[in-house]
């Protein structure tokens, strides 16, 4: 079975929505986004969330995880983006742990997974550095010096930036730009001399930021695995973290669609209800047709990190793409079919389109991983 | 799972010496297909040998019970025998409605006794069955069909006109839709019943198609008779059956959608040439079959999820309902691509420079298979209506 949930699934699936839906709900972003403050989530959920196991799910057990696969992690990135609720889930786990994973050294992966997965350490990737996803697009340098490195460049789009304590910067240690060799990540501490932040609330509620390091010096030992060598590690988790957005617009294209059909059961005009026009009718049959089409595209990808398939990128790409794809069609639609009360900030639905394209543009849109996926499959 | 080895290794065996050679070579057109009958059209007399030898052993239709013709195989064994088979590229010995629409009807609504009857000449490829639902002014709305059964003793006087009978001219028996009753709505009255096509009632008449081919015909009914003992469930309570049986034409021609020939991305790159990083040099076809083979990959991984779930006892979900709509969409999408891609070769209609022009033609004909079986447009009134509970006006 690698496309259906089994037992044990479900009940995560289940035991997720049911506290997503008390303690992380769009009535909390909502209060956030209006309270102005810095902090992304609510630290306290987290914590909670961190109790259940949510840090460690796809961490193995050695390095202090639950082992449940990205399958799990998946199914609750899923249900995070049913009720839009705010967590380090991506920033922190999907990408940082697994980044670490992937390159860190055996003491360093003892190290610091075992505190992810433990909640007292949280870390968040510094990739990007232009409007939009080049990811071996880097400026930002590293030079040796005797025991250590200094950094100078500037990074955008940070996840979470104000709630973690340490930054992965990935900075150019040889080659020119667009080179995929010569890329190395540095652990760095978001206090250390050198280095000013700034937080950049986006269009969806949530807070990322702006990096500038100014001759930040890090030690050797901030060198997260090998000098020069980031590239197949940072390729592979990208790939992961990938999968991982495109299961939360999964469950936030789906949310936003069912509670527009519900809307076009309920709402009247022309003395009928609208959900009752051909029109309206087969525009939300042709949603559902490709929303199905996109849990399966998911539940294989989540299935290919789990047996590491050599698949992966191209699966990679191909949901990313496709959950792109569909759910902007879907949010659009959804503010399209509820009409005016759809423009309205007090109305929920538009909280979801909002979400949706900034999951969209995170690690490449449509345009890129289309792209990528036809590149990957030799045209 | 040791069973199940000795059984692979039986079945290895068997085919090696069974199947004959020319029938391990790759279809090439509809021709190749083997749907059997009393006076089968056959263009390779392997044809027969391969499909009676199957049939013998009852692995022309293997999943259902021996009694009946079948294999009696298990779920499990099926797979063996259509890996061992695809191992060595044998064809598909038998291919008819008998066994993709009628036989799986009948198992669920018609007694033992015409179970007994029927099922066996099916699957030894003895009679060939053609579908009588259509007419010509019941085609989405097929419930309004006016095919008039009077009741006549001891069988129906049948009178009326079907269209679209697939194959029509070639088969021997039709499952045909009728009205025994008109008094109620029009979902009522309506009976399920089987007769012989050879007699003098019954007149077929092929259709030429767009594509210059004619696998359908009006058929005309001229006080045809149907016995009694041959209708079947109850006389009014056909549309059921006809609904059921719908699903799983639904499903055969929702396959098409799943079809891989030769990569688009290849041929456009031998017609287009490719720029200096890999890609098609037409950009803009290059995002049209990008996405085409996208939406593919996810349909055909729908279809495994779906395989998934009815196998992990989880019924049949709420996504095959989309099934005939996306797979068919699929295809004239895939059909227009080959057209853009194979440029002038592709709209060569005879010669054997254009292969008697194949890919115009399958174009042409895959432009049909949103409207039969349901139009795309039926099957999106069935998924607001169904399954997102959208209300009536």
């Amino acid at each position: 079975m690698t496309l259906v949930l089994n037992e044990e699934q479900v009940m995560l699936r289940d035991a997720a929505s049911g506290f997503l839906s008390e303690k992380a709900t769009l009535s909390h972003l909502r209060a956030m986004r209006d309270s102005d403050g810095d902090l992304p989530y609510s630290t306290d959920v987290w914590l909670e969330m961190v109790e259940m196991g949510w840090a460690g799910i796809a961490i193995d057990e050695v390095h202090g995880g639950l082992g449940y696969g990205f399958k799990g992690l998946g199914i609750l990135l899923e249900q995070t983006g049913r009720h839009l609720s705010a967590s380090p889930l991506h920033s922190a786990i999907s990408i940082s742990a697994t980044l670490i994973d992937k390159l860190g050294s055996e003491a360093q992966k003892a190290e610091m997974l075992n505190k992810i997965s433990g909640g007292s350490f949280l870390a968040t990737l510094g990739l990007q550095e232009s409007e939009v996803h080049k990811p071996a697009s880097i400026c930002t340098k590293a030079e040796k010096t005797p025991g250590g490195f200094c950094l100078t460049g500037s990074k955008v789009m940070v996840m979470d930036l104000h709630a973690c304590t340490q930054i992965i910067v990935i900075a150019r240690t040889s080659g020119n730009s667009e080179d995929c060799s010569g890329l190395t990540a540095f652990m760095v501490s978001n206090e250390a001399d050198g280095i000013s932040t700034e937080r950049t609330p986006m269009v969806d509620s949530r807070n990322y930021g702006r990096i500038k390091l100014l001759n930040v010096e890090v030690q050797d030992s901030a060198v997260l695995g090998e000098v020069d060598t980031a590239w197949d590690g940072l390729s592979a988790t990208l790939d992961i973290a990938n999968i991982g957005l495109a299961a939360e617009l999964l469950g936030l294209s789906e949310e936003a669609f069912q509670r527009t059909v519900k809307y076009l059961q309920e709402r009247k005009q022309f003395g009928n209800f609208i959900g009752s026009f051909q029109g309206l009718q087969h525009r939300a049959a042709e949603i559902f047709a490709e929303l199905e089409l996109c849990r399966s595209l998911v539940l294989k990808a989540l299935h290919a990190i789990d047996q590491g398939s050599d698949e992966l990128p191209l699966l990679a790409s191909a949901t990313k793409a496709k959950l792109c794809e569909v759910a902007q069609r879907a949010t659009n639609e959804a503010i399209q079919m509820h009409g005016g009360i759809g423009m309205t900030d007090d109305y929920e639905i538009g909280f979801f389109i909002k979400r949706a394209r900034v999951l969209q543009h995170i690690f490449g849109d449509y345009n890129y991983h289309l792209d990528r996926y036809a590149l990957l499959s030799g045209f | 799972m040791a069973e199940l080895e000795v059984f692979r290794h039986d079945v290895r065996s068997w085919l090696s010496e069974n199947c004959p050679k020319s029938m391990r070579e790759p279809v090439k057109g509809f021709e190749d297909f083997y749907s059997g009958g009393r006076d089968p059209e056959i263009v390779n007399p392997d044809q027969k040998v391969w499909c009676d030898r199957m049939a013998k052993r009852g692995w022309t239709v293997p999943h259902w019970p021996e009694k009946y013709g079948g294999g009696g195989l298990s779920s499990e064994e099926v797979n063996v025998l259509q890996q061992e088979m695809h191992a060595i590229g044998a064809r598909r010995p038998l291919d008819s409605f008998g066994i993709s629409m009628l036989g799986p009807a009948m198992l669920e609504f018609a007694t033992e006794e015409q179970k007994l009857e029927h099922l066996p000449p099916i699957c030894r490829g003895e009679i060939r069955w053609c579908q009588g639902y259509s007419e010509p002014n019941a085609g989405s709305d097929l419930a309004s069909l006016q095919t008039k059964a009077e009741d006549n003793g001891d069988h129906f006087l049948i009178n009326g006109q079907k269209i679209w009978t697939s194959y029509a001219d070639q088969c021997d028996w039709i499952f045909c839709l009728v009205r025994t009753d008109s008094s109620g709505t029009k979902h009522e009255g309506i009976s399920f019943v089987l007769f012989d096509m050879h007699q003098p009632g019954v007149t077929v008449r092929p259709i030429k198609l767009i594509s210059g081919s004619s696998p359908f015909c009006e058929t005309y009914f001229d006080n045809a008779r149907a016995e009694k003992r041959n209708l079947v469930g109850e006389t009014g309570k056909g549309w059921t059956i006809a609904k059921y049986l719908l699903t799983y034409e639904r499903a055969m021609i929702s396959g098409f959608g799943t079809v891989q020939g030769k990569s688009l991305g290849d041929s456009a790159i031998s017609a287009f040439g490719k720029d200096h990083s890999g890609r098609i040099s037409n950009g803009i076809l290059r995002q049209t079959i990008a996405q085409y083979q996208l939406d593919a990959m996810a349909f055909s991984a729908t279809m495994s999820r779906v395989g998934e779930e009815v196998t992990a006892g989880q019924g049949l979900g709420a996504a095959s309902s989309i099934f005939k709509y996306y797979g068919t969409e699929l295809n004239k999408r895939r059909n227009e691509l080959n057209l853009a891609v194979g440029g002038e070769s592709a709209l060569g209609w005879e010669g054997q420079a254009y292969n008697e022009g194949i890919v115009a033609r399958d174009w042409l004909r895959s432009k049909g298979n949103s409207i039969e079986g349901g139009t795309s447009e039926v099957q999106l009134n069935i998924v607001a209506k169904r399954v997102l509970g959208l209300p009536s006006e």
